[in-house]
C-alpha cells in the first residue's frame, strides 16, 4: 500500500537577516492509510514546520515529501489544515464560511453544497448557518473550522494543535468529535500537539521529537485497548498512566540536554 | 437550546424585561438631553451674533449678522445664482473624493502586489507626500487649464498619497492566519486578495474615505482661490476682493451645511457595509 504521507530526509532552514537557522534535520516519517499519528515535543522542534512541509506551504531546504506517492509541490485539496485558532471570517455567515474551500477550489454546486450543509447539521450547526462568527461561542467556531477542512474531502488532515485556544470542557468534547468523524470516513491525521495525554488518548501512533534542531527522538505505539477507546475514555484505559509517564520521562531526558 | 420550564420562570421573564426597558428609557432621555444643549448652543451663538452685531458690538463689515447671512443665501437661491456656484464646487468635491479614495486604493493594491514596486516607490510617496501641495496648484493650472480638471487634481494631490498609505498599511495588518487559510486551500494570491486582504480592509478603507470629505474641500475650496471663475470658494474669493463679508460667511455656512451632509452619507455607507464587525 502506498503510504499517505512519506518524508524522506527532510532538513530545513530559516533564513533572516541576521541568520539562518536550522529547524529540522533529517525527518523520515511514513503514514500509512487511516492511520492517526501525533506529534510531540519541546518548543522549538519544528513539529509546525513538518506540518507546514507536508501541507505544501513550505518548501523543505532538503529531502522530498511525498503525499499518496505524489510529490509535494504546493497545497493540494488532498490535504487539509486545521490551525490553532478557527481563523473565521468575521464578514462570512457560518455557512459561507465553511464553504470557502469548496468556493477556493472551484467546486461549489448546489450538491457539495448540500453536503456541506449535512455536515454542519452532523456537528450541531445546523440552526447557525446563517449566524456569524462573533454570535457563536469558542467550540462551536472550532467545530465550524473542521467542517471547512472536511468540506474539500481531503484524505489527509493535518491538526496545527487545534484544541489549544479551547477550555478543558469543550477541547475533550472536541477530541471525542474529532476521532469520531475522521475514523467514520476513514481519513488519515496527523496532530501536533503540546499536550501528552491528548496524544496518547487520540492516536495509533505517538512521535516524540528532538529539539535544535528537530529530528525523530522515539516512536510509541499506542496499545489497542487505548486505541479503540474513545479518547475520553481512554484516558481511564489500563496501561495509559504508564505510558504516559514513559514518554513523559523521555521528555525531561529531552529538556534537560 | 432547550430550557426546562422552572416555577419563576414567567416572572423571571417580566422582570428581565423591566430592566431592559429601564435600559432603553435611560439611554434615550441621554440621547434627548445631549440633542437639546447642543440645540441651545447653536441657538445661543445665532443669538449673540445677531445681537452682537445690531448693537455694533463687533465690526459688521466684518462679522456681518446671521440674519443678514441668511437673507443673502435666501436671495442667492431665489435669484438661482447660488446653485450654479454650488453644484460646481459640490461636483468637484465629490469627483475629487471618490477618485482620490479609488486611485489610492488601487495604489495600495499595486504595492501590495509588488513588494519590489513598494520599496522603489517608497521614497518618492514620503517625499510627495510631505510637500505642500497647495504650492503645486499653479502647476496643474498650467497643465490642465484654469477648470474643473486643475481642482479635480489639486484634490487628488491631496488625498491619493494618504489614502495609499493608509490603505496599504491596513492590508499588512490583516492577519496572516486568515491568508494561511486560503493558501491552505491551494488559493492563488489573486484569491487572498479578493477573500481576505480586501474584505479585511473595508474598515481601514471607510475610514479615509471620511478623512478624505474634508481633505477634498480643502483642495477643491483652495483649487477654486486660484483659479476662480464660479464655485463656493470663487464666491469666498469675490467677496473678500470687493469686502463683502456677508457673501464669504453665507458661502463658509452652505460649505458647513454641504460637507456635514456629505458626512453622514459616508457614515451611512459604514453602517451598510460594516454590520456583523
Amino acid at each position: 500500500m502506498v503510504p499517505v504521507v512519506e518524508l524522506n530526509d527532510i532538513a530545513h532552514v530559516y533564513v533572516t537577516d541576521r541568520e539562518a537557522s536550522l529547524a529540522v534535520e533529517g525527518i523520515h516519517l511514513k503514514v500509512e492509510p487511516g492511520e492517526f499519528i501525533s506529534l510531540v515535543g519541546p518548543s522549538g522542534c519544528g513539529k509546525t514546520t513538518i506540518l507546514s512541509v507536508i501541507a505544501g506551504l513550505l518548501a523543505p531546504s532538503k529531502g522530498a515529501a511525498y503525499v499518496n506517492g505524489k510529490p509535494v509541490n504546493g497545497p493540494s485539496p488532498e490535504v487539509g489544515y486545521m490551525l490553532q485558532q478557527d481563523y473565521l471570517f468575521p464578514w462570512r455567515t457560518i455557512m459561507d464560511n465553511a464553504l470557502i474551500g469548496l468556493e477556493l477550489t472551484e467546486r461549489l454546486n448546489p450538491q457539495s453544497r448540500s453536503v456541506v450543509g449535512n455536515l454542519l447539521r452532523e456537528m450541531g450547526l445546523g440552526e447557525s448557518g446563517n449566524l456569524y462568527p462573533a454570535q457563536l461561542s469558542g467550540g462551536m467556531r472550532q467545530r465550524v473550522a473542521l467542517v471547512r477542512t472536511l468540506a474539500t474531502d481531503p484524505g489527509l488532515l493535518l491538526l496545527d494543535e487545534p484544541f489549544s485556544a479551547l477550555d478543558y470542557q469543550t477541547k475533550l468534547q472536541l477530541e471525542d468529535l474529532i476521532v469520531e468523524t475522521l475514523k467514520e470516513r476513514g481519513k488519515t491525521a496527523i496532530l501536533v500537539t503540546h499536550d501528552l495525554s491528548e496524544a496518547i488518548a487520540m492516536s495509533d501512533r505517538v512521535i516524540l521529537l528532538n529539539r535544535n534542531p528537530g529530528r525523530v527522538h522515539r516512536l510509541f505505539d499506542i496499545p489497542d485497548n487505548i486505541r479503540r477507546a474513545q479518547p475520553f475514555f481512554a484516558r481511564k484505559e489500563p496501561g495509559f498512566n504508564e505510558l504516559f509517564h514513559e514518554i513523559w520521562g523521555e521528555m525531561q531526558t529531552i529538556g534537560k540536554e | 437550546m432547550t430550557s426546562r420550564d422552572e416555577p419563576s420562570a414567567s416572572s423571571s421573564k417580566g422582570w428581565l424585561q423591566n430592566i431592559y426597558a429601564t435600559h432603553m428609557k435611560r439611554k434615550k432621555s441621554m440621547q434627548n438631553r445631549v440633542l437639546t444643549v447642543q440645540l441651545s448652543l447653536l441657538l445661543l451663538f445665532f443669538i449673540w451674533w445677531e445681537a452682537a452685531g445690531r448693537f455694533k458690538w463687533i465690526d459688521v463689515l466684518l462679522f456681518s449678522y446671521p440674519t443678514k447671512i441668511f437673507a443673502n443665501i435666501w436671495d442667492n437661491m431665489i435669484s438661482g445664482e447660488l446653485w450654479g456656484h454650488l453644484g460646481v464646487t459640490v461636483g468637484e468635491t465629490v469627483v475629487g473624493f471618490l477618485l482620490g479614495t479609488l486611485v489610492g486604493t488601487l495604489m495600495a493594491v499595486l504595492i501590495w502586489w509588488s513588494p519590489f514596486l513598494n520599496k522603489v516607490l517608497d521614497p518618492y510617496m514620503v517625499v510627495f507626500n510631505s510637500m505642500p501641495k497647495v504650492a503645486l496648484g499653479p502647476i496643474f493650472i498650467v497643465m490642465f487649464g484654469a477648470g474643473f480638471t486643475a481642482i479635480v487634481v489639486t484634490t487628488l494631490s491631496i488625498t491619493v498619497i494618504v489614502t495609499t498609505l493608509v490603505v496599504y498599511n491596513s492590508f499588512n495588518e490583516v492577519d496572516s492566519n486568515l491568508i494561511k487559510v486560503v493558501r491552505t486551500f491551494g488559493g492563488t494570491k489573486r484569491q487572498v486578495f479578493q477573500r481576505v486582504i480586501l474584505p479585511a480592509s473595508y474598515p481601514a478603507i471607510v475610514s479615509t474615505l471620511k478623512v478624505n470629505v474634508g481633505m477634498a474641500w480643502v483642495g477643491v475650496i483652495v483649487g477654486e482661490f486660484l483659479v476662480a471663475k464660479s464655485g463656493l470658494g470663487y464666491l469666498i474669493m469675490y467677496g473678500f476682493q470687493v469686502f463683502n463679508f456677508t457673501l464669504v460667511l453665507s458661502s463658509l455656512l452652505i460649505i458647513a451645511v454641504v460637507a456635514t451632509a456629505m458626512y453622514q452619507i459616508v457614515v451611512y455607507i459604514e453602517r451598510k457595509l460594516l454590520t456583523h464587525r
